[in-house]
């Protein structure tokens, strides 16, 4: 038996309380509410058969098992694993005992809104940590005071002599009680006052010690199911041609062939709906083909014959937007936005001993994401029930509210393990589309991009240009900086106003913002109708590629160890404020630099054979460094080593940060390398992986040493921290070993133009 | 000793064995399970084992299979599914990541080895490395970097480095040891 507790909460803050309910068979169920959820789906698992409202984290139930819901999805980013491990630790749980639950969108309904049950939900933004961090810990803590308050009953001790270790109330006398036994009584505990105090840190048992990912058995036996394994007895598989140009049309289309081919049910245009910001809607008019199985519907859409007609954007050239950048920044064109100017730029260069000057070139990327988009959704006369592989089931869950006009509630979005975001999965023109055929078929529809589609019709990172000029006095000081930067902003067509367009391409306060006292920088938009959106360490990569490799040049120069430059460019350690109340904590900085620079022993950066690079960033409060040797061997760029040191704060999993630390690098690495999208007519000229090469293992270093600064802050994100500083740091080393300065990404094509 | 005479007995009477005759479609074996496909012969092997057989371990990649996501083993060889007809699997047995674990459960050292290093991305991927990985251990069971080097899977994650280790974690028999 079940019973709700009513207005037994604890508030947080202004939205969130803290809430017990009384599970079913004993259980004790805690969780976070924010404001007043009601009538919400929750996974069965966690919650049995009749609660509502109930934002649940945590379910300990009388046979000992804890159940901990997880908020945000896990793309790969380990969140499955991190986030509740914050909430076991805060419990004492055993995490041997402890069986994690992806929660899925938590939506209720408060008067025809959306009541977001669980709070944000996203995942591969480096929010989850910080986010969790401040409310996770609660549930936990709620928990293991409430099991300590009935174990003082039980027991007969005052609950302040009593201890709690993995899943055991322990007394001073040595009497243990699990807390399986203790979960009913512990459920029927009037609560506190106020939210009982979060652990000391000297007491983590969890936090800070390794844990493989929670996933890891059912990912080795291929038992894991993505979005893309789910199935639904009768549901439709639908795959699609898309236009070559978002805004073209379709001129001829002779279904015939398809319609013949067996195991074909129906062949259904789709267009992207006026009005709608990208990543909303369709991202181009497209033709689908439904089918009883994948093999018919990929067979049946080989056999449409279609003619589409290029919209305005099929006069669009990569090449010819490059010039047009390279031009505006040669003119003295006002820029579309001066995002900082501190002091007189122009009067520092009027009284510099020494000007520097570059222009660096970087190219369109896609996300290429191992996952296609794909989509299953189930639409019933009040319910719709989908699966969807989202980073950010709320904004899926918008899409589907207006095609649907269903009440908030009676959506449903699972999101199981996720096969990559980068950022892709913030938009979701997938679903649309999925809602939309299954709206016209009255029929479950799996759908499925291919990997041909994946590369042709993405939310690209568009392609930049800086130009970076700098003075330097005659005392060798850094006294002016002068940065422009064009590029077509990420923003654009997403309901975002005209004056904040450059905030998804650089950040005012990047490096050497601050430091430097003649600080100018420019940004110049340039118009594109090829689809933009959120791109994985975006805007730190692409700025951090062209400073870091700019401070190099500036090193040489000035004939300088670049090590040095750097370290007497940032200063004595302090804090340099950001606004926001954001601070830069120099000497974290400093530290991270100095890490990787014994590692990778930089005492011989001047003498080796091979080059040594070296670069570092920050970003939301976390420091990185990279520090780079590679050897070239005729054409052959071999990455003997990497090093990289981080700052992040706390640790919450050492192993998952790890994870994270050299992947990223891997990735900014085999990012920096070798692909580019290239568009010319506005079709885009990527259609494979060998068109759009990915580093293989023989040209990714066999190793990433990962140091990690230990540290008691409030932990930061890591998903994409390791990003920005890989890619100067190989190009900076590259300099060293070959004598060729790339200022042109992707850097093997320009490295081997330029030996 | 007298010759024993052979008698030729008639067969029971309820008997009701009738000789079957050759039946259509291909013969399969996968994870050591028979199965037989009379469907279009020309079916690429990936769809029938994600939509007929639900064995959704094995991935979809990419259309020519470029990046490993959807690896099968077929014999000791690592193979694109995709790229896998029907009607060139009869008689050869396939083994997909379901299949490389024993019956009793039992992980394959390598996919041990693959949770002792937590070489795990986002995972969508990771069932083309363990099967590449498989095979490479087969060929040759103590691969050395170079060996490794030649997987031909790629992953945006980078879970390269710990791949690696894992691999020569398995070749060295340590998976399951701390």
């Amino acid at each position: 038996m079940s019973a709700h507790r009513g207005n037994d909460t604890i508030r947080l803050d202004r939205r969130r309380f803290l809430q017990v309910l009384a599970g079913t068979a004993g259980a004790l169920v805690v969780g976070i509410r924010v404001a007043d959820a009601v009538d919400a789906p929750l996974p069965p698992a966690l919650l049995g058969d009749n609660f509502h409202g109930l934002g649940a984290y945590v379910r300990i139930d009388a046979d000992g098992n804890v159940l901990i819901g997880a908020r945000d999805p896990d793309t790969g980013t380990g969140v499955a694993t991190s986030l509740p491990r914050i909430i076991a630790d805060e419990l004492d749980a055993d995490w041997n005992r402890v069986s994690v639950v992806a929660l899925g969108l938590g939506v209720g309904d408060r008067n025809g809104q959306p009541d977001w049950i669980y709070g944000s939900q996203v995942g591969g933004t480096g929010h989850s940590i910080p986010a969790a961090w401040r409310d996770l810990r609660q549930a936990g803590a709620l928990a293991r005071w409430l099991l300590l308050q009935a174990a003082a009953r039980r027991l007969g001790v005052s609950a302040s002599r009593l201890r709690c270790d993995s899943g055991t109330v322990i007394a001073p006398d040595g009497r243990r009680v699990t807390y399986g036994s203790l979960a009913a009584d512990a459920s029927q505990i009037a609560l506190p006052g106020q939210a009982p105090a979060v652990k000391a840190a000297s007491s983590y048992q969890l936090i800070g010690r390794p844990a493989g990912d929670v996933n890891a058995h059912d990912i080795v036996t291929g038992h894991a199911r993505y979005a893309i394994d789910e199935h639904l007895g009768d549901a439709l598989v639908a795959v699609l041609v898309h236009c070559p140009w978002p805004d073209g049309t379709l001129a001829r289309i002779d279904t015939g062939d398809a319609l013949a081919q067996p195991g074909v049910v129906k062949v259904i245009q789709l267009k992207p709906e006026a009005g709608q910001p990208l990543g909303s809607t369709v991202i181009a008019p497209a033709v689908a083909v439904l089918a009883t199985n994948t093999w018919a519907a990929l067979q049946g859409r080989a056999k449409l014959k279609l003619e589409w007609k290029p919209g305005a954007s099929g006069s669009e050239n990569s090449s010819t937007m490059e010039q047009q950048a390279l031009a505006t920044l040669a003119s003295q064109a006002a820029p579309t936005t001066r995002v900082r100017n501190d002091g007189d730029v122009d009067a520092a260069g009027k009284k510099a001993a020494r000007r520097v000057e570059a222009t660096y070139v970087q190219p369109w990327l896609a996300h290429v994401t191992a996952e296609p988009m794909n989509c299953l959704v189930r639409l019933d006369k009040d319910r719709a029930s989908l699966v969807v592989p989202t980073q950010a089931p709320q904004k899926a869950w918008a899409v589907v509210q207006r095609l649907t006009g269903l009440a908030p509630a009676q959506i449903q979005i699972r999101v199981p393990r996720v096969g990559g975001g980068y950022g892709r999965r913030l938009d979701h023109d997938f679903v649309a589309e999925a809602v939309i055929l299954a709206q016209a078929v009255d029929k479950p529809v799996r759908l499925l991009w291919t990997r041909e589609q994946d590369f042709a019709h993405d939310y690209y990172r568009s392609g930049c240009v800086h130009q970076l000029s700098a003075v330097v006095d005659r005392r060798r000081r850094l006294t002016g900086w002068n940065q422009r930067m064009a590029s077509a902003s990420a923003l654009s067509r997403r309901g975002v106003p005209e004056d904040r367009l450059w905030s998804s391409e650089l950040r005012a306060d990047q490096l050497p913002a601050g430091l430097v006292p003649n600080f100018r920088s420019d940004w110049y938009a340039q118009p594109s109708a090829i689809p933009r959106g959120p791109f994985r360490g975006m805007p730190h990569l692409s700025n951090a590629f062209a400073v870091e490799s700019f401070i190099d040049e500036i090193a040489h120069q000035l004939r300088e160890d670049p090590l040095k430059t750097r370290l007497r460019i940032l200063g004595e350690p302090r804090q340099l404020p950001l606004g926001d109340g954001a601070s830069l904590d120099i000497g974290r900085l400093r530290n991270v630099l100095q890490l990787v620079a014994d590692r990778i022993v930089w005492k011989n950066w001047l003498h080796s054979i091979n080059g040594l690079g070296i670069a570092c960033w920050h970003v939301d409060g976390a420091y990185v460094a990279h520090a780079v040797e590679v050897a070239l061997q005729g054409e052959t760029l071999v990455v003997r080593r990497v090093a990289c040191a981080v700052d992040v704060g706390r640790v919450i999993n050492p192993l998952g940060l790890e994870g994270q630390i050299a992947g990223a690098t891997l990735d900014a690495l085999s990012t920096a390398l070798n692909p580019a999208i290239t568009f010319k007519d506005g079709r885009i000229q990527q259609h494979s992986y060998k068109d759009y090469p990915l580093a293989s293992m023989t040209q990714l270093p066999r190793e990433v040493e990962v140091i990690t600064v230990p540290g008691d802050r409030t932990p930061a994100g890591a998903s994409f921290l390791a990003m920005p500083s890989a890619a100067p740091a190989l190009a900076n080393a590259v300099f060293r070993a070959s004598a060729v300065r790339v200022r042109r990404l992707p850097l093997m094509k320009e490295l081997l133009r330029l030996l | 000793m007298a010759p024993v005479q052979a008698q030729i007995l008639p067969p029971p009477a309820d008997s009701n064995i009738v000789p079957e005759k050759i039946r259509d479609g291909i013969d399969l074996q996968i994870n050591g399970e028979h199965y037989r496909h009379t469907g279009d012969p020309k079916m690429p092997l990936l769809w029938y084992l994600r939509d007929v057989l639900r064995l959704t371990g094995t991935k979809y990649g990419s259309e020519h299979g470029e990046n490993g996501a959807d690896l099968v083993l077929v014999g000791d060889k690592a193979v694109s599914s995709i790229t896998l007809p029907m009607d060139t699997l009869a008689g050869k047995p396939v083994t997909t990541v379901e299949g490389l674990a024993a019956r009793d459960g039992t992980l394959h050292p390598l996919q041990q080895a693959f949770i002792d290093e937590d070489a795990i991305g986002c995972g969508y991927c990771t069932p083309g490395w363990l099967i590449a990985g498989v095979a490479l251990l087969r060929r040759k069971p103590k691969p050395g970097d170079d060996d490794i080097d030649q997987l031909p899977n790629l992953c945006r994650c980078g879970c390269q480095t710990r791949v690696r280790r894992a691999i020569k974690r398995a070749a060295a028999g340590k998976a399951g040891q701390p």
